[in-house]
């Protein structure tokens, strides 16, 4: 059996997760794509801190002695699933960095490029040169 | 863009300001019929402003991305201007101008060639690097030549010529952090041919290398997770019409 003061922490520290997950998103600090599995973990943990039989029937499932540690287990799961998430994440946003600070070099130089050349065309005219191809 | 000379040169560079003007130089002009295209990853030095003031193009990362980002650009501007070959030089003076002749050489007198590379082990070149390189650099060796069904014998080597078809691959895809390794294997899966010639290649003639002596031991396991993971990918790179391996609407 759970003991009742874990039970009563759990249920509130899980209960205010999900509050504070829910408000981040509300203020738009947090995008719902990265809230989902957050919001998820907190609920997952409340129904399982406060269903006390489900708890008991899960860790004897899965060979745990004290239900309470099969809470640990449970949150210990989603914390290494989140963090694999944000590892995913981070990831792809170094590849969207590099794809982004690849595509400003180039144009960054096509720009230069542009801005020698018609100098060079509004020079000749000066001159009364014809222009000619950019070498 | 650039029809009156279909060569390309890059040099990619981070804080090289001690050797980049010297290396420009002896590669632009007559002397190599190649345009230069230094890409400046980053430098927190001048190495940008003295490439410029010495003739070459300059792509200027704003935030340094490591050198497969930087030889990654110089692929995606010899592809976007119409080169039919590009070359990639060292920036601190390790790779000899007068070589890049027996890289061209190579691929003129094979066509279905794609990649040429410069080797510092085919023959007694006597390239000084410190024996725990060599032997790192030699069990990639083995390994790569396993694998690819080909004798390797220097797949850290930066010195390479790339015809259209291998400016093309690597301009959509090309290895992040340590990029020589992976792109022998990456030729090997796109069913691009590649040979190597003999080259000398001298001491680094200042700056700092991509790989200081602390880095040695990850750079080893960096690389060799990225071969046998490559083993497994079943399509090394999307094709037209996979998903994009960079987007923004990805769910979880």
């Amino acid at each position: 059996m759970i003991d009742a003061r874990l039970k009563a922490v759990s249920i509130v520290a899980c209960a205010a997760l999900f509050l504070v997950v829910l408000d981040l998103v509300r203020r738009r600090r947090l995008l719902e794509r990265y809230a989902l599995l957050w919001m998820g973990s907190a609920l997952v943990l409340l129904v399982l801190a406060s269903w006390t039989s489900l708890l008991g029937r899960v860790s004897e499932a899965i060979g745990i002695a004290t239900p309470s540690n099969a809470l640990f287990v449970a949150a210990f799961g989603f914390v290494l699933l989140l963090l694999l998430h944000f590892s995913i994440a981070v990831s792809r946003l170094t590849d969207q960095a590099k794809v982004l600070a690849q595509r400003v070099a180039l144009l960054e130089e096509r720009q230069h490029h542009a801005e020698r050349g018609s100098a060079a065309a509004e020079a000749r005219e000066l001159v009364g040169e014809r222009p000619r191809e950019r070498a | 863009m650039n029809a009156e000379n279909p060569y390309l040169a890059v040099i990619p560079a981070y804080n090289e300001s001690a050797t980049i003007l010297s290396v420009v130089e002896s590669l632009s002009g007559d002397t190599t019929g190649f345009d230069v295209l230094v890409v400046d990853d980053g430098s927190t030095d001048q190495t940008g402003r003295l490439a410029l003031a010495a003739g070459a193009r300059v792509l200027r990362h704003p935030f340094n991305l490591g050198i497969g980002g930087a030889v990654q650009s110089g692929f995606t501007y010899a592809l976007e201007n119409g080169y039919q070959r590009m070359v990639q030089v060292d920036a601190d003076g390790q790779h000899v101008p007068g070589e890049i002749e027996k890289l061209s050489l190579a691929m003129d007198e094979n066509p279905r060639v794609d990649m040429v590379c410069g080797s510092r082990f085919l023959t007694k070149t006597g390239y000084p690097a410190p024996i725990s390189r060599r032997t790192g650099i030699h069990i990639f060796a083995f390994l790569l030549s396993r694998i690819v069904g080909q004798r390797v014998s220097d797949p850290t080597s930066g010195f390479r010529l790339y015809n259209r078809r291998g400016i093309a691959l690597f301009a959509r895809d090309y290895p992040h952090d340590y990029p020589e390794v992976e792109a022998v294997l990456m030729v090997h899966h796109h069913r691009l041919r590649m040979i190597e010639v003999p080259v000398r290649m001298l001491e680094r003639g200042g700056g700092v290398s991509s790989i200081g002596s602390g880095k040695s031991a990850y750079y080893m396991i960096k690389v060799l997770l990225a071969i046998f993971v490559g083993l497994v990918r079943r399509r090394p790179i999307p094709e037209p019409g996979d998903d994009a391996p960079v987007t923004v609407t990805h769910g979880i």
